[in-house]
C-alpha cells in the first residue's frame, strides 16, 4: 500500500473536507463534525503511511509533482507536491498525533457550546499543516503557512468572551505575522533571484545545485552573500512560528486556548512548522558554509538563537506557576534545541528531536488537560496537588512524559533525540557556547519537570477542586497511554547503535550504527546532569511538598530577586509593551492626527479661505455695486409713483380728460390756422 | 464582446425607467433597478466567455461624433477593461441587492445608482479621451446626489468634500488633456494617436502633462496626502453608495491613471516613477496606522481602502508586467472585498443597531444576534488581510513580486503594510462582532439599546449579495489565472511595453 | 354766411356730439354713459356720410365704407361695455362709476 506523489495532496484534502462538512454542520449535529473530523485524520493517516512507504522504497529521491498557478507573463509561479522521508515522516506524525488529540477532544469539550465550529477549525488546522509538509514550493508552504496561523488564531480565539483569550489570539497572529514578513520578504528575493519557488524540480527547484551556485556567489548589502540574506530572512518566519527569541512572547499566551489546541498546535505540529521550514531549506540554508569571505554565516545565526532561547525557556519555566504555562516554556526551549540542532548542521538530529518532542509534549499537554478538566479548570500548581491518588493513570502517563522530556536515560526517547543533538553541538567547529547552553539546559529541564510533577501530584490537595478531582472517561485516557507508550519506543529508531531514522531522513538505505561508547563522555555528563535536576528538583520541592496554596516558593525563598525575574519572564512583555506597543500607539495617534487636523485642516483651511473670499465679495456686492443700483431703482420707483397717482381709476376723470383734450386740439387748431 | 457597449445603454434606460416606476411602486423600482445591474453584469460575464485575450484594444464602436475637434465616439476593451467590467457588474448587482431597504424615494435613488454606474462602464469602455472624460463627469455628479440625499453621518460636508475632490481632480486631468491635445496640434483625442504623438512631446513637456494627469486621477484613487475625501465620503454614503465609491469609481481613479496617464508619458511616468512609489507606500503604512485607532466601524473600512489602493497605486508605479497585473488584479480584489466590508457595515449593522461607535458595538454580543454578518465580516476582513485562499493574497503577492523587481526597499516597506493590515482589521473583527457575551457586565448596559435581541434577522437580498462577493474574492483567490489570462496579454500591447521596464530583459 | 346742407349737417352732428359728451360726463349710470358715447360715435358717422356726400368725388363710396365699419366697431364696442357693465354688477351690486375705481394705480 504505497501512495503515488500525485496524489499526496488527498492527505490535506481529507481534513480540509472535513472542516468544510463541520462548517456547514449545525450547532447540534455533534457527532456529525466530530467523527467526520476524527474519520478524515485517521483516514489522511493511512495516506501518510503509504506515503511513507512509497518514500522508504527510495529514501535519496525527492518525487514531485507540480503543476502551474499563476502565469504572470514572464515567469510561472508553480506549486506542487513533494514527497520525501522528511514530508513522510512528519505527515505520520501530524496525523498521528493529531488523531489522538481529536479523540481526546471530543471527551475535553463535550460540554461546550461550539463543539462542531471546534473541530472545525481543528480540521482546518490539519489540513493547513499537512498542506505545509507536503508543498514542494515555498509559495503553497507560506499559502499553508498563512492559514496555520490563521486556523492557530481561531482556536487560540476558541474562547473569546474571556479578554485574555482574544488579546493571547491576537498577539500570536500578529507576533507570528511579524514572522512571516521576513518569510514572504525572503520569498520574493527567491523569486527575483531564481525565478523559481519550487524546491525541487528536476535540477531547477530552488534547492537544487543550480541555483544555489547562483545564489551563494552573488553578494549584497554588507558582503552577505544572497543565500545567507535570503535564509536569514527565511528564518525569520521561523523565529515567529517557532516562538524563539525574540518573538517567543506569543507562545506562553497561547496558552489560553483549550488545552487540546495547546497540545495540537502549540507544542506537537505548528510550533515544529518552523523547525521544519528550516530542515525543508537546509540546503539554501548550508550552501554558505563554505564560503569563508562572508561576515556570517546564516546557520550561526540559526544555532546562536537557538542556544538562546533553548536556555532562556528553560530558565523561564522554573519559576512558572500555570501548569501549561510551565509546558509552553518547556515548549520553547525545546524549540531552542531543535533550531540549536539545524544551526550546527545536524538537521537530522533536529528532526528526530522534533518527532519524539511531539508525542511527549503531546502526552504531557494533554496529561495537564486531564487535570485542569478533572479539577475544574484550575491550573494553577500551587492550588493543586496529591492527585496522583484520584488520576493514577494521568499521572503514570504524565509522570512518562516528563521523564522522556527530562531525558531520563536509555529507556525514553527524550533521551536519545537529546543526546543526537548534544553530540552535534559538541562537534560543532565554530563555538562550544550552544553545547554548554544545552547542557545547563538539560539540568533546568530535569528541574522544572520535577517540580511540576511534585507540585502537582503529591503533597496532598490545596483546594477544593483539586480534592474533588477524579480519573477522565477513557476517551481522555486512552491516547494519553498510546502517546505514553510511543514517548518510550519512539527513541529506538534513532539510537546511535541503530540510526534508523537519520539514515532514512539522510536518504541512505544502510543503516550504519556506532557503538554507544563512542563519545560517551557527553552521554555520561549528560546522564550526570539530568540526575542532578531531578535530584535537586525533588529535593526541594518532593521532599517537604507543598502545604499552602500561600507559601513561598523554594527558590523564591533562596533568591527572590532572580524568582521574581524569572517569574515575569524577564520582562519581554513589558519591554514589548514599552518599546514596540508603545511606538505603534504613538504611531497610530500620531497618523490619525495627522489625517484630521493637517491634511483635512489643509483641506479646511482652503474651504474657509473660499468661504473668506466669498464674504468678501458679498459685502463689496451689497454695499457697492447693489448700492449705485439700488439708489438708481429708487428714483425711478419715485417717479413711477408720481405718474401712478394721476391713474384714478375714475371713468369719468379720464373721460373728462379727453374730452379737455380734444377741446384744446380743436382750438389749436382753428386758432393755429389749421389745415 | 460586441455586446459591451449595451452595458452603458442598458444602464441608462434602467435608470429611467426606475425613475418612472418609482413614482408607483417601490417594489417595481427595486426589481427594474436589480434586473438592469443584473443583465448589465451578464453582458459583460457573456463578453468574457467568447473573449479572446490579445494585446492591444479590440474596437466596439467607433463612429465620429464632434468633426470639427476630432471627437469620435470610440469605444474599445482590453483584458484589463473586461477585468473592471465584470467587477463593475457585479458591484453593481450586490449594491443593489445591498440598497433593498431603502424606503425614501427609492426611484431617484436607484436612478442616480444606475446612472453612475453607466458612467463607469463608459469610462472602463472608452478609447477616445474625450469620450472618457464625458464618462467621467457622468460618474461623478450622481455620487453628490447619493449622498447628500441618502446618506448619513455629516453627509451634507461628506458628499461637497468628495464632490470638490473630484472636480478638482478632474479639472487638472482636463487641463493636462487638453495641453496634450493642444501640442499634438489638436486634431484627435483618440488614446492611440495622442500616444504615437506624445514620442514627439519634449521631455519638459510630458512630465507637465503627466503631473497633472496622473496627480488628477490619483486623487480619485485615494493618494496620499490627497486622500481625506475616501474615508468622509464614504461614511456619509448609504451603503451601496460606499460600496460603488470604494469598490469602483475608487478604480476609476487608478484606472484612469494606467489608461491615460501612464502609457502617454512615458518620460514623465520615468520622472514621477519613485515619487508616486513613495507616496503610496506612505498611503500604505500611514492609512493602516490611521485605521488602527479609528472609533467609527466605516472608518476603518475607509482607510483600509485607502490602504489597499496603495497597493494598487504602487503596482502601477513599480511599472512592470508583473506588478501592473498584480494592481489591476487587486483592483478587482478590493472592489469585491470593500464592498462586502461596506455591507456589512453599513447595511447589515448600522441599519440594525443604529451605531457604528465601537464603544457601543462592544457592548453587544453581534456575533451570536446576526451570526451570519459576523461571518461575512470575518470571511471579507480575511480576504482583507491578504490570506490565502482570498483574492488579496495574489494581488497583493503579485504586486510585491514585481515592485521587488524594481525596488526591493519598496517591496519591503509595502509588506509591513501587511502587518499593519492585520493588526487594524483583528482590531475591527474583534471589538465590532466579538466584544461580548457577557450580558451583566457593565458594556451590555452601555449599549444604545435595550432591544438588543430583536434585531431583523438577515434578509435574502443581504444573504445573496454577500454569497455572489464571498465567492467571487474566494474563486478568484484560488484561481487568479482567470483574470490574470485576460490582464497580462493586455499588457503586451506596444502601447503598454514602451512603460514597462520588466519585459524581456 | 350761407347755410349749405354740408354747413347743416355739421351742426348737426356737432350738437349730437355735445350731448353725447356731456351726457357721457355727467351721468353715473354706466349704461348711459356708453349711450353717450354712441352718440358720439354716431356724430362721427353723419360727419363721414356729409363729407363724402358733398365732397369732390362722391362716386367713389369711401364715405358709406367707413361708416358700416364704423357701426360694426360701435356694436362690438358695446357688446364689450356692457358685458363690462355686468361683471361690474355682479362683482359690486352697482353699476355706479364713481365705485368702479379698480383700477386707480
Amino acid at each position: 500500500m504505497s501512495l503515488p506523489v500525485q496524489l499526496l495532496w488527498l492527505i490535506p484534502a481529507l481534513p480540509l473536507l472535513a472542516a468544510g462538512l463541520g462548517a456547514l454542520t449545525p450547532r447540534s449535529g455533534r457527532k456529525l463534525a466530530s467523527g467526520a473530523a476524527i474519520l478524515a485524520m485517521a483516514g489522511s493517516f493511512l495516506l501518510s503511511c503509504g506515503a511513507l512507504m512509497t518514500a522508504l522504497a527510495d529514501p535519496a529521491a525527492h518525487l514531485v509533482h507540480n503543476f502551474a498557478w499563476l502565469d504572470l507573463g514572464e515567469g510561472v509561479l508553480r506549486l506542487g507536491w513533494l514527497l520525501d522521508p522528511l514530508t513522510a515522516f512528519m505527515c505520520v506524525m501530524v496525523t498521528f498525533v493529531g488523531l489522538l488529540i481529536f479523540i481526546f477532544s471530543t471527551g475535553y469539550l463535550h460540554e461546550d457550546p461550539n463543539f462542531t465550529r471546534f473541530f472545525c477549525f481543528l480540521s482546518l488546522f490539519a489540513a493547513a499543516m499537512l498542506g505545509l509538509l507536503v508543498a514542494n514550493s515555498l509559495l503553497l508552504l507560506f499559502i499553508c503557512w498563512e492559514l496555520v496561523g490563521l486556523a492557530s488564531y481561531l482556536l487560540i480565539g476558541f474562547w473569546f468572551h474571556k479578554p485574555s483569550a482574544a488579546a493571547a489570539a491576537k498577539k500570536a497572529f500578529i507576533t507570528t505575522r511579524i514572522g512571516d514578513l521576513g518569510l514572504l520578504l525572503g520569498m520574493l528575493w527567491l523569486y527575483d533571484s531564481t525565478g523559481s519557488l519550487l524546491f525541487y524540480d528536476g535540477g531547477q527547484g530552488v534547492l537544487e545545485a543550480t541555483a544555489l551556485g547562483g545564489l551563494v556567489a552573488q553578494t549584497t548589502i554588507g558582503g552577505l552573500a544572497v543565500s545567507t540574506a535570503i535564509g536569514l530572512l527565511i528564518f525569520c518566519g521561523a523565529i515567529g512560528k517557532s516562538g524563539q527569541f525574540p518573538l517567543h512572547v506569543w507562545l506562553p499566551d497561547a496558552m489560553e486556548g483549550p488545552t487540546p489546541v495547546s497540545a495540537l498546535i502549540h507544542a506537537a505540529t505548528m510550533v515544529a512548522a518552523g523547525v521544519f521550514l528550516i530542515a525543508r531549506v537546509y540546503p539554501l540554508m548550508a550552501v554558505d558554509q563554505g564560503l569563508a569571505t562572508t561576515p556570517l554565516h546564516a546557520l550561526t545565526v540559526v544555532a546562536t538563537i537557538g542556544a538562546i532561547t533553548a536556555l532562556m525557556g528553560a530558565m523561564i519555566a522554573v519559576a512558572q506557576d500555570d501548569i501549561k504555562r510551565v509546558l509552553a516554556f518547556s515548549t520553547v526551549s525545546q524549540l531552542g534545541y531543535m533550531m540549536l540542532a539545524l544551526g550546527v548542521g545536524s538537521w537530522v538530529a533536529a528532526i528526530f528531536h522534533l518527532l519524539t518532542h511531539a508525542f511527549f509534549k503531546a502526552l504531557l499537554f494533554l496529561g495537564s488537560g486531564s487535570v485542569i478538566h478533572a479539577a475544574h479548570h484550575e491550573q494553577d500548581i500551587r492550588r493543586l496537588g496529591g492527585l496522583r491518588g484520584p488520576m493514577r493513570i494521568t499521572f503514570v502517563t504524565f509522570a512518562l512524559g516528563m521523564m522522556a522530556l527530562s531525558g531520563v536515560p536509555f529507556l525514553f526517547s527524550g533521551f536519545w533525540s537529546k543526546e543526537a543533538i548534544l553530540h552535534a553541538a559538541q562537534g560543532w567547529n565554530v563555538s562550544h557556547l550552544p553545547l554548554y547552553a544545552g547542557l545547563a539546559a538539560v539540568v533546568l529541564t530535569a528541574f522544572y519537570m520535577t517540580r511540576l510533577v511534585a507540585e502537582t501530584f503529591f503533597g496532598s490537595a490545596r483546594s477544593d477542586e483539586a480534592r474533588h478531582a477524579h480519573e477522565n472517561s477513557p476517551v481522555m485516557t486512552v491516547p494519553l497511554v498510546i502517546l505514553a507508550v510511543c514517548a518510550i519506543l519512539l527513541g529506538f529508531i534513532g539510537t546511535p547503535a541503530f540510526p534508523w531514522l537519520q539514515s532514512r531522513l539522510m536518504g541512505q538505505t544502510e543503516v550504519h550504527g556506532h557503538s554507544l561508547f563512542e563519545g560517551g563522555g557527553l552521554m555520561v555528563l549528560s546522564i550526570v546532569l539530568v540526575a542532578i535536576g531531578i535530584g535537586s528538583g525533588w529535593a526541594l520541592y518532593g521532599r517537604r511538598p507543598r502545604t499552602t496554596t500561600s507559601a513561598l516558593d523554594p527558590i523564591e525563598k533562596i533568591s527572590p530577586g532572580l524568582f521574581g525575574a524569572l517569574r515575569a519572564r524577564f520582562g519581554f512583555d513589558e519591554l514589548y509593551a514599552a518599546t514596540v506597543g508603545r511606538l505603534n500607539t504613538a504611531t497610530a495617534a500620531l497618523a490619525d492626527g495627522l489625517d484630521r487636523y493637517v491634511w483635512d485642516g489643509a483641506v479646511r483651511f482652503l474651504a474657509a479661505l473660499g468661504e473668506f473670499a466669498g464674504f468678501v465679495n458679498k459685502e463689496a456686492d451689497e454695499d457697492v455695486l447693489n448700492g449705485g443700483f439700488d439708489a438708481t431703482n429708487d428714483k425711478i420707483r419715485g417717479t413711477a409713483r408720481l405718474y401712478s397717482a394721476a391713474q384714478t381709476g375714475g371713468a369719468h376723470g379720464y373721460m373728462r380728460t379727453v374730452a379737455i383734450g380734444f377741446v384744446l386740439l380743436v382750438l389749436i387748431v382753428m386758432l393755429g390756422g389749421g389745415l | 464582446m460586441n455586446a459591451l457597449p449595451c452595458t452603458v445603454y442598458v444602464s441608462l434606460v434602467g435608470a429611467l425607467l426606475a425613475l418612472i416606476a418609482g413614482g408607483r411602486s417601490a417594489t417595481a423600482a427595486r426589481w427594474i433597478a436589480l434586473i438592469t445591474a443584473t443583465v448589465g453584469w451578464l453582458i459583460t460575464l457573456g463578453a468574457a466567455a467568447d473573449f479572446v485575450p490579445g494585446p492591444g484594444l479590440q474596437t466596439l464602436v467607433n463612429v465620429a461624433w464632434i468633426p470639427e475637434l476630432g471627437v469620435r465616439y470610440h469605444l474599445a476593451a482590453d483584458g484589463i477593461s473586461l477585468t473592471l467590467l465584470v467587477l463593475t457588474g457585479l458591484a453593481a448587482t450586490a449594491g443593489i441587492l445591498f440598497s433593498w431597504n431603502i424606503e425614501e424615494r427609492v426611484g431617484e435613488f436607484f436612478a442616480l445608482f444606475l446612472t453612475l454606474i453607466a458612467g463607469v462602464y463608459g469610462v472602463f469602455l472608452s478609447a477616445d479621451i474625450f469620450v472618457f472624460f464625458v464618462f467621467y463627469e457622468i460618474a461623478i455628479v450622481p455620487k453628490y446626489f447619493l449622498i447628500a440625499s441618502w446618506g448619513s453621518t455629516n453627509r451634507e460636508y461628506g458628499a461637497m468634500k468628495l464632490v470638490l475632490y473630484s472636480f478638482a481632480g478632474s479639472a487638472l486631468v482636463l487641463a493636462g488633456v487638453l495641453w496634450a491635445y493642444a501640442a499634438n496640434g489638436g486634431q484627435s483625442f483618440a488614446l492611440s494617436d495622442l500616444a504615437a504623438a506624445g514620442a514627439n512631446f519634449t521631455a519638459g513637456q510630458q512630465i507637465g502633462m503627466f503631473a497633472l494627469i496622473f496627480l488628477g486621477f490619483a486623487v480619485l484613487a485615494g493618494m496620499f496626502p490627497f486622500h481625506t475625501w475616501a474615508p468622509t465620503g464614504h461614511v456619509a454614503a448609504p451603503t451601496a453608495a460606499s460600496m460603488l465609491l470604494a469598490g469602483v469609481v475608487m478604480k476609476l481613479g487608478a484606472y484612469g491613471c494606467l489608461r491615460v496617464a501612464m502609457p502617454l508619458f512615458p518620460a514623465g511616468l520615468e520622472f514621477w516613477q519613485p515619487t508616486i512609489a513613495w507616496l503610496a507606500i506612505i498611503g500604505i503604512i500611514y492609512a493602516g496606522f490611521v485605521a488602527l485607532v479609528q472609533e467609527d466601524f466605516k472608518f476603518v473600512i475607509g482607510y483600509s481602502s485607502v490602504s489597499h489602493m496603495g497597493f494598487v497605486l504602487l503596482g502601477l508605479a513599480a511599472a512592470n508586467t508583473q506588478a501592473v497585473s498584480g494592481a489591476v488584479l487587486q483592483m478587482f480584489s478590493h472592489g469585491v472585498i470593500a464592498g462586502l466590508l461596506f455591507a456589512v457595515v453599513g447595511r447589515m449593522v448600522y441599519d440594525r443597531t443604529h451605531t457604528r461607535k465601537f464603544s457601543d458595538l462592544r457592548g453587544i454580543p453581534l456575533h451570536r444576534l446576526l451570526p451570519f454578518a459576523a461571518l461575512t465580516f470575518v470571511l471579507g476582513g480575511l480576504a482583507s488581510m491578504g490570506m490565502p485562499g482570498f483574492s488579496g493574497f495574489p494581488a497583493e503577492l503579485t504586486i510585491l513580486i514585481g515592485t521587488w523587481k524594481t525596488s526591493p526597499v519598496w517591496a519591503t516597506f509595502a509588506a509591513g503594510g501587511i502587518l499593519v493590515a492585520a493588526a487594524f482589521t483583528l482590531r475591527a473583527i474583534q471589538v465590532s462582532f466579538f466584544g461580548t457575551t457577557d450580558h451583566s457586565g457593565p458594556a451590555a448596559t452601555a449599549g444604545a439599546h435595550g432591544h438588543e435581541h430583536d434585531y431583523a434577522p438577515i434578509t435574502w437580498p443581504e444573504r445573496t449579495g454577500a454569497m455572489l462577493l464571498i465567492a467571487a474574492t474566494i474563486y478568484i483567490g484560488l484561481k487568479p489565472d482567470v483574470l490574470l489570462e485576460w490582464i497580462v496579454p493586455a499588457l503586451q500591447s506596444p502601447l503598454f511595453q514602451t512603460i514597462l521596464k520588466g519585459g524581456a530583459s | 354766411m350761407i347755410l349749405t346742407p354740408l354747413h347743416l349737417c355739421l351742426i348737426l352732428s356737432s350738437a349730437l356730439f355735445c350731448i353725447g359728451l356731456i351726457g357721457a360726463l355727467t351721468r353715473s349710470n354706466a349704461i348711459l354713459v356708453l349711450l353717450g358715447i354712441e352718440l358720439m360715435l354716431n356724430a362721427a358717422n353723419i360727419n363721414f356720410i356729409a363729407f363724402w356726400r358733398y365732397g369732390p368725388n362722391p362716386e367713389a363710396g369711401t364715405g358709406v365704407l367707413f361708416v358700416v365699419f364704423a357701426i360694426g366697431v360701435a356694436a362690438a364696442e358695446a357688446a364689450v361695455g356692457l358685458a363690462l357693465v355686468i361683471a361690474i354688477y355682479r362683482h359690486q351690486r352697482s353699476i355706479r362709476l364713481q365705485d368702479a375705481r379698480l383700477l386707480k394705480g
